[in-house]
């Protein structure tokens, strides 16, 4: 991650000041686990962090007790497919905070196989956003208390979000 | 005595689900132990589906996920796609949108408590429910030329202008339309039956709303003051004058008179927009062909359920790479669960009633 | 008719056992609630103080048990099919299906992998309403329709 970091410096000059405090807050709690920081056109309601998969609940925790920053609403919870890179999954975590009126985005990437540590200990409602994004794209969640399908029935085969999944299903109806 | 638990099986066909949601709810007597949702029986691919379409030929489709309320989805979702583009809505297409929106709103609501009062016993306030609904559904046919689904708004503006006759008859609706809420409160608000079956019934605190994710008029029943339409101003509702209805306790009650007040507070919107809808253009100079830049973004609006959202990944491309809703009713059942817990079984139907889900949106 | 002709009192009707039974049938057509989605909203506005269904003898029932006809109203989801097919079963005879809307007669805009692309596949269809969703003239028509079709059925020979 360290090879990453020299490039961010950069991307991180350009954001609004209360991103740049947010990432400072972030990286002086999380040193090493905290990667890339970009935004879209200088949006302030668009930052997004990366975040190693190892640490995403104490990072979760932290953003949602620090008093500052005040995370207390995960909006969404969602999983993304780029089957071509190296970890193939990417899980974005929606956050708001309804006292301080600001949002981040944070991701994490996996690859195919490995779990990400549930954040249902750290907002509730994380566990049906988790079930779908293991329903849909396969993601394992570690420690989610009823890790199992949630839209699809559970004899389902495959999983439809994931990119080599055609529109229409495998038998063709 | 020993007494056994029961499992009672609610839908997915049953008349007070609103569709097909089914719940698995285990028994104690007549007491709630434990109740399982189960949900997906219309999940129709449609995250799938935005992966396949350009992005305009997905708007239509965002009319079939709240389909009471296709308004705000549309909303939603242009108003992503421009900020993925940058484009700006000129002032007179916001207004447009907003009085749309709004009136929007207004009958969704109306669908809501026609169904919930019918759930709870009370026939003749459907009927009214439904005979207002239809004068906003005339004006809506007026504007977009279709009754529920849409697919008005484009990307930078507006498909079309109003109509002449669409100022005075919405006028005409405003003017008329207190007294109608005027009745539908003198039939529940003191009625004996109506507060005996929601007053303290499916209790839900504020922080286990805010903990499970709840938003909309769902939330401020339990006496959380958050709004988009404040809290993060789109469009023009940062020049509108309006207040936010919260409750108190979070019972199935206090989200009733929540709703009730908003269809008042969105007439008032209304009623600004249209006296201060300015002349000029309705849509931005917008490319033939739709491709955003690659990036991501997030935008949402306060819609009569909640906060939707549109997460959507470009890369370059005229298909979405990745399109997420954040549905606010899929966030919303979840809270049902615990708001049932410890309640009775005839209780149920007033608790999902209270949440104003619609499975379109749920499942996807 | 020269037989019976100026036979029997006044206020006497004749006709066939057909025409009676479908008359009788067809007059009091009552559907059962299938709403899936967005097309159910404009079968409940069919029922609704505007519309009125009940002016043609439609009258919504809540259980299968009790009803003659289902109208399909929305998107049939491969879960979903089973408990469809389930619910027609528990439909007495007679009974007829009304698919309403694109998305049960052909599964619509939804070509995808949970979708049943047309609610044929499931129940035997007699009237489809195309529209999404249809307008509720669209679906009085297609009611109408239905009862003409009745009134046209074999009773005795079935
Ligand atoms: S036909 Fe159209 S309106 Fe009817 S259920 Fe399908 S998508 Fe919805």
């Amino acid at each position: 991650m360290s090879a990453e970091h020299s490039e961010q410096s950069e991307q991180v000059e350009g954001l609004p000041d209360s991103c740049k405090n947010l990432i400072a807050r972030l990286r002086g709690r999380f040193p090493g686990a905290v990667g890339e920081a970009t935004t879209l056109r200088q949006c302030a309601d668009e930052l997004t962090v990366r975040v190693a998969r190892e640490q995403i609940v104490e990072v979760c925790h932290f953003l949602k007790t620090d008093p500052q920053l005040a995370f207390d609403y995960l909006s969404d919870l969602s999983g993304v497919d780029y089957p071509d890179r190296e970890k193939r999954f990417e899980v974005v975590y929606h956050l708001y905070s309804i006292p301080q009126g600001h949002r981040v985005r944070l991701k994490v990437q996996v690859a195919e196989g490995e779990a990400v540590p549930t954040v249902t200990g750290v907002w509730r409602t994380a566990d049906w956003h988790e079930r779908e994004a293991y329903d849909l794209l396969g993601i394992p969640f570690e420690g989610h208390p009823d890790l199992r399908r949630i839209l699809l029935p559970d004899d389902w085969k495959g999983h439809p979000l994931r990119k080599e999944y055609p529109l229409a299903g495998y038998d063709g109806d | 005595m020993e007494t056994k638990e029961l499992i009672l099986n609610m839908g997915p066909q049953h008349p007070s689900t609103h569709g097909v949601l089914r719940l698995i709810l285990s028994l104690n007597g007549e007491t709630i132990v434990h109740s399982v949702p189960d949900i997906g029986y219309l999940h129709r691919g449609i995250e799938k589906l935005a992966e396949n379409r350009t992005y305009l030929q997905f708007l239509p489709i965002t009319d079939r996920l709240d389909y009471i309320a296709a308004f705000p989805n549309n909303l939603a979702y242009c108003q992503t796609v421009e900020k993925l583009m940058g484009l700006e809505v000129p002032p007179r297409a916001q207004y447009i949108r907003v009085i749309l929106t709004e009136l929007n709103r207004i009958s969704s609501h109306l669908v809501w408590l026609a169904t919930h009062a019918l759930d709870i016993g009370a026939m003749t306030v459907f009927l009214y429910c439904f005979r207002e609904r239809e004068t906003i559904l005339d004006l809506f046919e007026m504007a977009t030329g279709a009754r529920m689904t849409f697919s008005f708004f484009r990307f930078g503006g507006v498909a079309d202008d109003l109509p002449r006759e669409f100022i005075p008859k919405a006028r005409e609706f405003l003017e008329a339309f207190p007294a109608c809420i005027a009745d539908y409160e003198a039939l529940l608000t003191k009625n004996r039956i109506w507060l005996a079956r929601t007053r303290n019934v499916a209790v839900i605190s504020a922080e286990d709303g805010i903990n499970l994710g709840m938003s909309g008029p769902s939330l401020r029943g339990s006496g959380v003051k958050w709004d988009i339409r404040r809290a993060a101003p789109y469009a023009i509702y940062d020049q509108l004058d309006f207040e936010i209805p919260v409750g108190q306790n979070g019972d199935v009650y206090d989200r009733y008179l929540v709703r009730v007040e908003e269809m008042r507070q969105s007439s008032r919107i209304v009623r600004q927009c249209l006296d201060r809808i300015p002349e000029g253009e309705i849509r931005a100079q917008v490319p033939r062909a739709i491709k955003p830049p690659a990036g991501e973004a997030y935008s949402c609006v306060e819609s009569p359920k909640g906060e939707l959202g549109f997460y959507i990944v470009s890369d370059g491309s005229e298909r979405p790479y990745r399109l997420k809703v954040r549905a606010p009713s899929f966030v919303n059942l979840e809270s049902l669960p615990v708001m049932m817990k410890g309640g009775l079984v005839a209780d149920v139907i007033a608790a999902i009633g209270s949440i104003d889900i619609v499975l379109g949106e749920v499942d996807r | 008719m020269g037989i019976v002709e100026h036979r029997f009192g006044e206020n006497v009707l004749t006709t066939s056992i057909d025409n009676l039974v479908n008359w009788a049938r067809k007059s009091a057509l009552w559907p059962m609630t299938f709403g899936l989605a967005c097309c159910a909203i404009e079968m409940m506005a069919s029922g609704a103080a505007r519309y009125d269904f009940d002016r043609f003898g439609v009258i919504f029932r809540a259980t299968p048990r009790q009803s003659d006809v289902m109208i399909v109203a929305g998107t049939v989801t491969k879960k979903m099919a089973s408990v469809l097919r389930k619910v027609y079963d528990q439909m007495p005879e007679p009974r007829w299906v009304i698919a309403m809307g694109s998305c049960a007669t052909s599964g619509g805009a939804f070509k995808t992998y949970s979708v049943i692309q047309g609610v044929d596949k499931i129940v035997p269809v007699d009237v489809f309403v195309p529209g999404c969703p249809p307008r509720p003239e669209a679906l009085m028509y297609g009611v109408l329709k239905l009862q003409e079709k009745i009134q046209q059925e074999k009773f005795l020979r079935k």
